[in-house]
This record gives C-alpha cells, structure tokens and sequence, in this order.
C-alpha cells in the first residue's frame, strides 16, 4: 500500500507500553504492536465462540442470532459451555479486545507526541460496556444479570431491564444521559451547521473565518465557545452521556430495588410543600 | 467569610449530599429470582431489607384448635344463621373466635352482635355475613386464581375492621376547568407508584378488565376497528400495571416478556393466574362488595359515596402470592369452601 506524502514523518519507533520493540511495524497503513496482536487474538476468538454459540442455536438469521449470559443460579462461578459459557468466554474477548485497542490507541498517541484524548474518550465507551456486564453482575452476584450478545435479544433485555423498574424514565440517572445524548446532537447538528455553512459561501464571497463564526454565535446566543472550545464542549457532552448512561443502569438493582417512579418520593416529601 | 469557614460549610454541604444519595438508596447485595430465559432479563431483584419487613408484616395467626364435628346442625340450635347453618355447633363457635380474631380483635363479639345475638340491626353483623359468601364463593368460584391456598378473612383483614388495602372512586385534587382534562396525571398517587399516570385506573378497568387490552394488533391503524386504541387508554392500563406489580411486589417482567406484552405464548405462565384475578376483582366488586353501599355509614363511604372496593392489593399486600402462599384455609375447609 502507498504512503501518504507527509505519513512517514509520523512513523516513528518507541512509545510502545509493552514489549519494546517488539511488532513496533506497521501492516500497510496500520500500525501493529503487542497491543494490536493482542486485539487481533481476542477479536478472532471471540468471533469464533459467537459463530460457535450461533451453530448451536435455531437460526443462523443474523437478527436473531442470541448468545445469553448464563442462568442466575450459576451467580459469579463459571458455567459450562453450552450454558453461558460461550457467553463467558466472548466477554473476555470483548474486554481483552476493546482494552488492547484502547492500549494501541495509547502507544499511537505517544508516537505522535499528543494528548490521550481519544484513548480516554474511548475509554469511557469501554467502561460503559464493562459496568453492563462486569461491574453490575458483579453487584448482583451473578452474570446471568448482564446483556446478551444478539441483535433482537440485547434489544430485549433492555427492554425487560428497564420495565424491571416499571418506568425507567423516572431514573434520574437516565434523565441525565438521555439529556446529554440530546445535547450531543444538538451541539453536533449547530456546529457542523456552522461550518458547512462557514465554508460554502454563496456565489462571489469569500470562506468565511473563524471570527466570522464566533461573531455570528456572539450574535445569536450571545456567547461563542469558539473553535476549539466546541471540540472540547463536543467530547465532554459525548463522554457525559456514555457516562451517565453507566451511572444509570450500575444504579438500577444493586442501589435501588423498587420502581423508578418512587424513587422520587424524597422530592415530594421535602418540608416546603409536602 | 474565612478559608476555614468556608471549608467547613463546603463540607457540611458535601457530607449532606452524600448522606441524601445513601439515604435514597438501598444498598447491595440485593436478592434476583430468574423468571425467564437466561438472558432476557425477566427477573425479580429485591431489596433483602425490604423482603425482611414484609415477612414480619405477613405472618399468620396460628389456627383455632379443632372443633367437635358432631351434633346437630347449628341452624337447628341457633336462630337466623344463614350462612353456615350446616355447621356442628362447636365448627360454628370457631370459626367465629378465628373471625373475631382475623378482623376484629379489639371489638370482639359485640363489633356485629348486639346483645341478642340473632339480631341484625348492626351493620357490621350483614357486611360480615356477606362477606362469608363472598369468601366461600372465591374458593368454590375462582379456583383459577387462589388454589391451592384459598383465601380467608385474614388474606384481607389482617387484624383490622376494614383492610388496609381498599380503593374507593378516587375525585382526585380539584382542577379548574382551563387546565383541561388531565386524564388523572400529574397528581402524585401512591396507587399508582407515584408516577404521572391517571391516579384511579380502578373505576374503569377493574369495572372491565376486557378494555384492559390496548396493544394493536396490526401495523397500521384503521386496519381494523379495534386498532388505534387512544393513547388515554394506554395511561389507564400502565396505571392500573402499575397498581398490579407494586400490590404483588413484582416487576413488569413477572408476568410479560415486555418485547411482546399482549402475546400468551411469550408470557410467563402467572400471566394467566393473573388473567383470572382481574376478572375475579371484578365479579366481586360488582356481586358483593360494590352492592354493599345502602348497608354502610356514611363514614365508611368513601369521597364520592361509593363502597370499599377490592383490587390486587387488598388480598397480595405486597406479595407475589398473598401471604406467602401458606393456605390458612385448609385449617377451615368446612366453613370458608364452598358452599354446601
């Protein structure tokens, strides 16, 4: 594969976390490493025991392929194969390879000499992934209490999960993200809004400049966060709700038992009205 | 204001917010019951605090010692016993020591009896009576939904004249007319968990539970008349859901795979336990307790003038199967099965 012009001023040797110089190449265009070997055997095992997992089930329908955690009596210990196993084994897999694709992340920012932004905001989407399975099975006692891998299975667990608290709206968590995935959007559709329409003129004028940009928000909304301020607003508007959303299901059983609506009770007993 | 001051009220601020979260929180490890697929998250989680309290709360009182089973038939010794007139004198006198007990044991006797006894001029004395039908007709009638326990007096009464889980028509608070309808929303209700759904889903639906049924059964509305319910209807029937898991002290998921909340096949089969439940509150509030109104007080009337009226609470208070399914009844077969 070509090389872009400017590509080979980036690839650099060291920055490695892990085992020196060892896969420190690249493949191509990509960058391999120990963590990018690791990614690769724990992506391939995994695919591996969901096709396995599929194989014995009723369909090879792609929608309704359902790889399920094991039953709650099994709690924390391991469960044989054909019973949760499979599903045991995938997560594993899953971890290993979203955590070793987050550590190649690392070692590129490193070689690169920048920030750990996206490994940390990747971070986050790990973490959500690992409260849903891990953390909150954990809390439970039992792994039956995490998601199943399917299409229409997982889709349904989160249905029944949510009416297992009669109304999940009512989670306060759950406002929360619900309110920060909105504003990602929002914040998203504004600012591409605003630089599309930055960098297509009508006929005859010029692209117009940042300072055009934050003059037309200082305008509107009387405020403008600025080039890269949006970009930082953008990723902590992004990560809050990744977040939240973890925050919102770790609650639900191992904090709190009963339905979500009752939960507020607290508000309709403070002194000043009730 | 100083930097210690300043310190100290931040945190104070921090330990109060901190002691609210707790406080509003029920902490781990909580107990889960599967009652699905693994994998499908139909399962109960419970609070063991919580599970704990309504153990105490459901206890039942132990049974009176057997009563001679011969002699004479008690309507032949005592007058204007109507309902359990083919007792043995000694059946009769327990089973009126174990109602006085179950429902009132402060009163005692003279709760519904006036000096004579035969008199009815109380109206406790004709509610109890009916209420002795009513009993014996729920475990001759609806087996469906209480075999193999049955119920007694004690499923509702628990030690008290009126039980503690009865609805009467509910006005709700006063709205003025340019707020419009609110469909009963937005006016916190304990019956139905607070949320904001209509606050009475009993007059309608507990009246008829066929209008419980809201979800279409096609794609499209107007492909069949009976699609496109308004979505009024589908408050009503989350409201009165809500009521049902919070009477029996199960989720949503006890009873549906909520993927499909109207299909059987995908059901858990207390569903159907459930199914005929539903219509068993009904026929009893409409045959025995709704008629019941010209016999009562005003002060055991409720808001609108209506009768204490029965619904999944009354009996379940809390639990899956009213008082952990232990049958009290099989201590008192002769008096409270079906009729003879």
């Amino acid at each position: 594969m070509s090389m872009l012009s400017f590509e080979k001023k980036y690839r650099v040797r060291g920055g490695t976390l892990f085992g020196g110089d060892l896969f420190d190449f690249w493949v191509g265009p990509f960058y391999v490493g120990v963590f990018g070997i690791t990614t690769i055997f724990f992506t391939l095992l995994g695919t591996a025991m969901i096709f396995y997992g599929a194989s014995l089930g009723p369909t090879w329908n792609p929608w309704q392929i359902n790889i399920a955690p094991p039953d709650l009596s099994y709690g924390l210990a391991l469960a044989p194969l054909k019973e949760g196993g499979i599903w045991q084994v995938v997560t594993i897999c899953a971890i290993g390879a979203f955590g070793s694709w987050a550590l190649r992340e690392v070692e590129i920012c490193r070689k690169l000499g920048i920030g750990y932004h996206v490994p940390i905001a990747f971070s986050v989407a790990i973490f959500a992934y690992v409260t849903l399975v891990v953390i909150r099975p954990v809390l439970l006692g039992a792994w039956g209490h995490a998601f199943p891998y399917g299409i229409f299975s997982h889709l349904d667990w989160v249905s029944n999960v949510g009416y297992q608290y009669l109304h999940f709206h009512y989670n306060p968590a759950h406002m929360i993200a619900v309110t920060f995935f909105f504003t990602t959007t929002l914040a998203l559709a504004m600012h591409g809004a605003l630089v599309l329409s930055s960098t297509n003129p009508p006929k005859g004028e010029k692209v117009k400049t940042p300072e055009h940009e934050d003059t037309y928000f200082r305008d509107l909304i009387g405020y403008s966060v600025g080039t890269l301020g949006i970009h930082r607003l953008g990723l902590f508007l992004a990560l809050s709700a990744g977040f939240w959303s973890a925050v919102c299901i770790v609650i639900s059983g191992p904090f709190w038992t009963q339905s979500w609506p009752e939960w507020w009770t607290w508000w309709l007993d403070l002194p000043i009205w009730r | 204001m100083n930097t210690n001051s300043f310190t100290r009220k931040l945190m104070g601020a921090l330990a109060l917010g901190t002691s609210l979260f707790v406080a509003a929180c029920e902490l781990p490890p909580q107990e889960s019951e599967q009652n699905g697929y693994r994998g499908t998250g139909m399962d109960q989680i419970r609070s063991p605090e919580r599970q704990a309290k309504l153990a105490a709360a459901n206890e039942i009182p132990e049974a009176q010692p057997e009563a001679p089973k011969d002699g004479p038939p008690v309507s032949q010794i005592y007058q204007n016993v109507k309902v359990l007139g083919h007792l043995s004198e000694g059946e009769f006198l327990r089973i009126m020591t174990a109602i006085t007990e179950w429902v009132m044991p402060e009163q005692g006797c003279g709760g519904c009896h006036s000096d004579n006894l035969a008199d009815d001029s109380m109206y406790t004395k004709v509610v109890a009576r009916r209420m002795l039908q009513m009993t014996q007709d729920i475990n001759a009638k609806w087996a469906n939904h209480v075999a193999p326990a049955g119920v007694t007096c004690y499923t509702c009464h628990r030690g008290q004249q009126v039980p503690q889980y009865v609805w009467f028509q509910d006005p709700g608070p006063m709205t003025p007319a340019y707020m419009g309808n609110r469909n009963g929303q937005n006016a916190p209700a304990e019956s139905v968990a607070f949320a904001t759904l209509p606050y009475d889903p009993f007059s309608s639906l507990l009246k008829n539970p066929e209008k419980i049924r809201v979800q279409s059964t096609v794609t499209l509305p107007n492909q069949l008349a009976s699609a496109g319910k308004p979505i009024q209807d589908a408050e009503m029937t989350y409201a009165l859901m809500t009521h049902m898991s919070k009477g029996l002290g199960v989720n949503c998921t006890y009873c549906h795979n909520s993927r499909a909340f109207g299909s059987w096949e995908q059901s858990p089969p207390q569903r159907t336990t459930a199914w005929y439940g539903l219509r068993m509150v009904a026929d009893l509030n409409h045959t025995y307790l709704d008629p019941l109104k010209p016999v009562y007080p005003d002060n055991r009337l409720g808001p609108t003038g209506d009768a204490a009226k029965a619904n999944c609470a009354t009996c379940h208070q809390g639990v899956n199967k009213p008082l952990y399914g232990v049958s009290m009844l099989k201590d008192y077969l002769t008096e409270l099965s079906a009729k003879k």
